[in-house]
């Protein structure tokens, strides 16, 4: 299946999807040093967001979620990229900021999130301005005609 | 629509102030774009949230402009630090860790911004003005200046709070636009008993009551009893931004954006109305405590908002009547300029015989002050009762500042005021 969205921030990447049950803060709720979700109170409490495709409704909380995203992107363990199913200006910002510091990019994209299911293998790529293609495949079969190989790097 | 820049905001971001402006205007301008803001407006003042370290990515974002020899282009205030820079010997981390915490406070120094590191920038001389156009970070003072004060800033936060700062800008969207400071939701309060109508519980229930329900909804009050001073709206935003994401709140015939229901509604209808009676507010109480009455009394937390001139002026006399010399430290978060003011006049001379800790700069829920984890305690704020217990691990009795120092008297959690 192919969707489109928009990007807020723009990039390329590809990886599996975590699709949490309900949104997350990053602040209080994620590991700067590992990537795990350490909110006791959220439902995916223990997965790990460290290069995975990010799936969720939306952000929520507390404004120092910036600085906590940035500081994962420096890390090495955020998520390879974040689908919305609608704008964070918090996530934004953290991902904009880590991409002016460190020239490390964590695309977030805004698009329809139903249907997406944790470990199908996403893979989204820029078609125009500010336009997102997500190619969304099943784990087990090479998505859109891609060679599975791709994803190795 | 894409972003509309103006000729200042162009020649910003294309270097022509230096390369800090230019990235504080690359990232806010990327940043309008992404919430489809279609231009940016002027701010008089902005207060940033970004002295609180969360890894090395916050000193590398501040430690670049500062370096790049970068200035705030409007009055900046800043938000609490993670140290007492006052009082060094209450921070219980060593020095390794103390260093890049210094340095984040000192950084943002360096780019012009006013050393007041506190949450409570209404409380000082850069209080803004009724429909002032501002860019504040902490959400406590974010829900008081909208709703208190009237005047206009979006919910910023990290990094963005700095980028408004240095440009002088912010994007006209939000809050920052009159028709969306319009109510869509109205709390309704009624049959509670005069009693109940002067405590500072009741504002913090009904803060915590807004917050949980609100939604993305704005917030309208109606028969909110009149609050004794501004401290009790201010620890009604706090709870309600503690609670939920509550930028802006009307309280009709209080607040100055809503004379009268019509006016906090903008004419139309509300969206939902909520009814909030005794038992909503006892209850919503309640849950703010995890540790029965009896229990001992570790610490006493006051000052979640920083405690104003005049709640000092009302804790002072109060601590001398209860006289507690049980051991129970007393912390009072406060500004260093309030907290100045007092020692200069002397009043608070003997205080501490009473196990008085007063605390600068930072606040006891967000960095390593407190002495004792293992007990209970007490505050009388709706926000560190919310906070605390994750950021720090402590179990809390939440209560009047009556029942906080009978508590710190007795070495145990004891209640005097009336609910």
């Amino acid at each position: 299946m192919v969707r489109t969205g928009r990007f807020f921030v723009e990039g390329a990447a590809e990886g599996i999807a975590l699709v949490l049950a309900a949104p997350l803060s990053f602040w209080g709720g994620v590991a700067v040093e590992s990537g795990e979700i350490i909110d006791r109170s959220h439902p995916d409490c223990g997965q790990n967001v460290a290069g995975r495709i990010l799936v969720m409704a939306g952000g929520r909380g507390s404004s120092s979620s910036s600085s906590v995203l940035a500081e994962t992107i420096r890390r090495g363990v955020a998520p390879a990229a974040i689908v919305l199913g609608r704008p964070d200006p918090i996530l934004t910002v953290g991902a904009l900021v880590a991409r002016e510091l460190y020239g490390l990019v964590c695309p977030i994209v805004v698009c329809a999130i139903d249907g997406v299911a944790s470990g199908d293998r996403i893979r989204i790529e820029a078609v125009g301005a500010d336009i997102a293609a997500l190619h969304i495949g099943n784990p087990f079969s090479p998505p859109c005609g891609e060679k599975v190989a791709r994803s190795a790097g | 629509m894409p972003l509309q820049l103006n000729a200042l905001d162009t020649a910003m971001l294309n270097g022509d102030f230096g390369p800090a402006a230019a990235s504080a205007m690359a990232i806010l301008a990327a940043f309008s774009e992404a919430i489809g803001a279609p231009s940016l407006l002027d701010i008089s003042r902005a207060h940033v949230d970004g002295c609180l370290y969360h890894g090395q990515a916050s000193l590398d974002f501040v430690g670049r402009l500062a370096a790049q020899g970068g200035r705030v282009r409007v009055p900046t205030t800043l938000n609490v630090g993670s140290l007492d820079l006052i009082h060094p010997e209450l921070i219980r981390l060593d020095s390794a860790q103390q260093a890049p915490r210094r340095r984040l406070m000192q950084a943002h120094e360096e780019l012009g911004c006013v050393p007041s590191f506190t949450c409570a920038p209404y409380q000082t001389l850069f209080r803004p003005s009724f429909g002032e156009q501002i860019a504040w970070g902490e959400s406590n003072a974010i829900v008081f200046a909208n709703s208190a004060i009237g005047a206009r800033t979006n919910r910023y936060g990290d990094f963005i709070d700095l980028c408004c700062a240095m440009t002088g800008r912010a994007p006209a969207w939000g809050l920052h636009l009159s028709e969306n400071r319009r109510g869509r939701i109205l709390f309704r309060i009624a049959g509670l008993k005069d009693s109940r109508a002067a405590t500072d519980g009741l504002y913090v229930a009904v803060g915590l009551l807004i917050g949980a329900q609100a939604g993305e909804m704005i917030p309208v009050i109606e028969g909110l009893p009149p609050p004794r001073d501004e401290d009790q709206l201010k620890a009604l935003g706090a709870a309600a931004a503690s609670a939920g994401a509550v930028g802006l709140f009307h309280a009709v015939g209080i607040t100055p954006e809503a004379p009268n229901l019509a006016e906090a509604f903008h004419g139309k209808a509300p969206e939902a109305t909520v009814a909030i009676g005794p038992g909503d507010i006892a209850q919503a109480l309640r849950q703010l405590s995890n540790a029965p009455d009896g229990a001992p009394v570790a610490a006493i937390c006051l000052g979640t908002p920083h405690f104003s001139r005049r709640e000092w002026e009302r804790f002072l006399p109060l601590l001398r009547d209860f006289a507690p010399r049980a051991g129970v430290p007393i912390y009072v978060n406060t500004g260093r300029v309030t907290l100045a003011a007092l020692e200069a006049e002397g009043l608070l001379d003997g205080a501490n015989e009473y196990g008085l800790v007063a605390v600068a700069d930072t606040c006891t829920y967000v960095t390593a002050i407190l002495g004792r984890l293992d007990g209970v305690v007490m505050t009388n704020s709706g926000k560190w009762a919310h906070y605390a217990p994750g950021n720090i691990g402590v179990r809390v009795a939440f209560g009047e500042i009556e029942d906080c120092l009978a508590s710190a008297a007795a070495g145990r959690v004891t209640r005097v005021s009336s609910w």
